[in-house]
């Protein structure tokens, strides 16, 4: 810790064991969040849900996660070599990156930026670039069915959600997003903007293509959608990256609704993460009870309500700050 | 076909033969203009095993089994028409409790093909849920099912003359109950699935076949029904015990695919109603004609009968020379049929439309290729 204090400096040494503790903490997320998923479908379906492995099949994903080790990484003879191996990887790196800026707690941050919620925004829609890349080189219709799908849903719902979040950060006139936490110490902005919170949630469960907005994989129709042709640790990666993602909105939620680590008792990073699977349970909870939306129904959705919705909602906003 | 298909800036694509969604091995080749169909060709055949060849080479009690692997969900009608067909033939007379038992269980099968089909549609449209739901109640008539009959899908149940088992008194007790269990389910079914908006978004006015249509292509069961149109066998030219019974015939309006949904589902609340009565009203008696030949020599002659199937209307046609092999077995499945309508159905709708649609017309692609 010392030597890396002396040669990076102090911001450069929180960032690195930062990252570390990041990788750690997407990995186990991960794991735990397929182990959730599966648990809370399971007893939606009156089944018990993997219970051989580890107590109540706790530790099943680690040995799924190692048989996808073992598998062969199979890349089909007709795909665009660079860009279909890039494709798994450029997802993941977004993802890793917007953890640089939440707030676990008052002190739990690596960098506390003030383009924080900008910077998150910002690097969640590059992931639609991997799934473009993943569905593009894969040279499959089916893939390049799922990719487009996934291009015209993510830039639909990101303009609702950019709105919807701009209505909470004229309220606290900050992108900071420790500013924002702190601003609702007393009363949570689920309370105040309670249009806005339910925006959000549809937002990003469609930004996170989880159903009823899984169109880009859509089972029954497109097999798999954008990563059909993608088998072993690369499938295990967009796999990854899918969970972490939903870490990552429900946390942005939890930062912007849901006041972040206050709460009575517990220390922040346990309320924190309390609210943040609390969000994540509710995503689960969409996914196994709904049907999956038609495509046109979908953008009709976001570009008929959503995004009318949410103009109100920030105008409202705007009006009711400015007068009083 | 590609090039044709570049210039006119549509393309094919393969769904199936391995699809999650064609339902076995279907395949049906869609040319699209980006998410729309401009044209779908069902191609049939990956599943033929030439049931109908088998049948001239074998006795009249050989071909028996057969009739449960045609359509392997509702193998209980398919049972009961080959059946009647031969005693027609033979002029055998089957006891009214055989016929009791015989309706009894065909409508059970009935229930359980409804149920897979229901969870198997919802699954389609990415409902995963309702799917385990439908399962865990298909579970309880299979178990019953499996009490009398010793199998579970492929039954071969009926013997020409009656059936070789009579009810017993816990066959009796668990059909009451289940009866009783399935009524309350219903209310769940509506809640999660009926009620649900995205259901109703993603299958009203989808896939409308009209009355005209459902003439034309010689549609049957759930499809025609419904269109409003109240065809069905087990009323229109009614066999077995079934004109003994009280039930209603639910009919749909638009012919959409919500409407096939709702048909079905009203169906099933009917066979409960028909298992009921048939319960309540068992005549006592033997379960089997008397004096029916180990070796079955029907005088030369031909014959045609149909039953309701869940899928619609069955048809078995037998010619016989007056051998002790049929001459020639004809086979008139109802899915063959249903599925010639999908290429004028699905034209203009999304790729999503097309499973839905799809998935409506409930075919066992087995019956298919026969």
């Amino acid at each position: 810790m010392n030597f890396l204090v002396q040669t990076l400096g102090t911001a450069g040494a929180t960032m690195v064991v930062g990252l570390i503790g990041v990788m750690a903490l997407v990995a186990v997320n991960a794991l735990f969040l397929i182990w959730m998923e599966r648990k809370v479908s399971a007893h939606m379906q009156l089944r018990p849900g993997p219970m051989e492995v580890g107590w109540h099949g706790a530790i099943q994903t680690i040995a799924d996660a190692l048989k996808l080790l073992g598998k062969e990484l199979i890349t089909p003879e007709e795909v665009d070599r660079p860009i279909f191996w890039l494709a798994p990887i450029v997802i993941f790196l977004p993802v890793l990156l917007s953890f640089l800026v939440i707030p676990f707690s008052a002190t739990w941050i690596i960098r506390d930026m003030n383009v924080g919620i900008v910077l998150i925004l910002a690097f969640s829609t590059l992931a639609v670039l991997s799934i473009l890349m993943a569905g593009w080189s894969s040279n499959n219709k089916y893939a390049v069915l799922g990719a487009i799908r996934s291009v015209a849903q993510n830039v639909a719902y990101e303009i609702p959600l950019l709105i919807t979040v701009m209505s909470v950060i004229l309220m606290v006139g900050s992108f900071k997003l420790t500013d924002i936490v702190a601003a609702q110490e007393r009363l949570w902005f689920v309370l105040v903007q309670p249009v806005a919170f339910i925006l959000y949630i549809i937002c990003a469960t469609a930004e996170t293509n989880r159903a009823p907005f899984d169109l880009p994989e859509a089972e029954s129709e497109l097999v798999a959608g954008f990563h059909t042709e993608y088998s072993g640790m690369r499938f295990a990666l967009f796999f990854l990256a899918e969970y972490t993602n939903m870490f990552i909105c429900s946390a942005l939620a939890a930062v912007l609704f849901l006041g972040g680590w206050h709460g009575p008792f517990l220390p922040g990073v346990v309320w924190f993460l309390i609210k943040v699977y609390a969000i994540i349970f509710l995503m689960m909870w969409f996914r196994w009870t709904f049907p999956r939306t038609r495509f046109d129904q979908l953008i009709t959705f976001a570009w008929k309500i959503l995004i009318p919705l949410a103009f109100a909602n920030l105008l409202i906003t705007a009006l009711v700050l400015k007068l009083r | 076909m590609l090039e044709r298909g570049l210039e006119e800036k549509t393309f094919w694509l393969n769904l199936g033969p391995q699809h999650p969604s064609t339902h076995g091995v279907l395949r049906v080749l869609l040319e699209m203009d980006g998410e729309y169909i401009v044209k779908a060709e069902p191609v049939i055949g990956y599943g033929h095993r030439g049931h109908e060849h088998m049948a001239e080479n074998r006795n009249y009690h050989q071909f028996l089994p057969n009739m449960g692997r045609v359509d392997y969900l509702h193998a209980l009608a398919f049972n009961q028409c080959y059946c009647m067909a031969v005693e027609k033939l033979m002029g055998i007379k089957v006891p009214e409790r055989a016929e009791y038992i015989r309706v009894i269980t065909a409508e059970m099968n009935r229930l359980t093909s409804h149920f897979l089909w229901v969870g198997a549609y919802l699954m389609d449209l990415g409902a995963f849920t309702p799917f385990l739901y439908c399962f865990d109640d298909r579970e309880n008539i299979l178990d019953l099912l499996d009490r009398l009959t010793g199998s579970r899908l492929t039954y071969c149940f009926y013997r020409f003359g009656g059936v070789p088992v009579d009810l017993d008194d816990e066959f009796i007790a668990g059909t009451r109950a289940f009866i009783q269990r399935l009524r309350r389910r219903w209310v769940d079914y509506d809640n999660l699935v009926t009620k649900n908006i995205i259901f109703i978004k993603r299958t009203k006015d989808v896939g409308v076949i009209t009355k005209e249509q459902c003439v034309q292509y010689g549609l049957t069961g759930p499809m025609v029904r419904g269109s409003g149109i109240p065809y069905d066998i087990r009323k229109s030219e009614p066999y077995s015990a079934y004109p003994e019974f009280d039930f209603e015939i639910p009919i749909g309006e638009n012919g959409d695919v919500f409407d096939r949904y709702i048909v079905r589902m009203r169906e099933m609340e009917q066979s409960l109603r028909i298992i009921e009565q048939a319960l309540n009203r068992l005549p006592e008696g033997p379960i089997m004609a008397e004096k029916v030949p180990k070796r079955l020599k029907p005088a030369a002659g031909e014959v045609y009968q149909a039953v309701e199937t869940a899928r619609g209307e069955f048809g078995c046609y037998i010619v016989s020379q007056g051998d002790i092999k049929p001459y020639r077995i004809k086979l008139r499945v109802p899915s063959f049929a249903n599925l010639s309508i999908l290429p004028e159905a699905s034209v203009d709708n999304l790729v999503a439309d097309v499973v839905a649609i799809l998935g409506s017309m409930d075919v066992v692609v087995p019956e298919i290729d026969r």
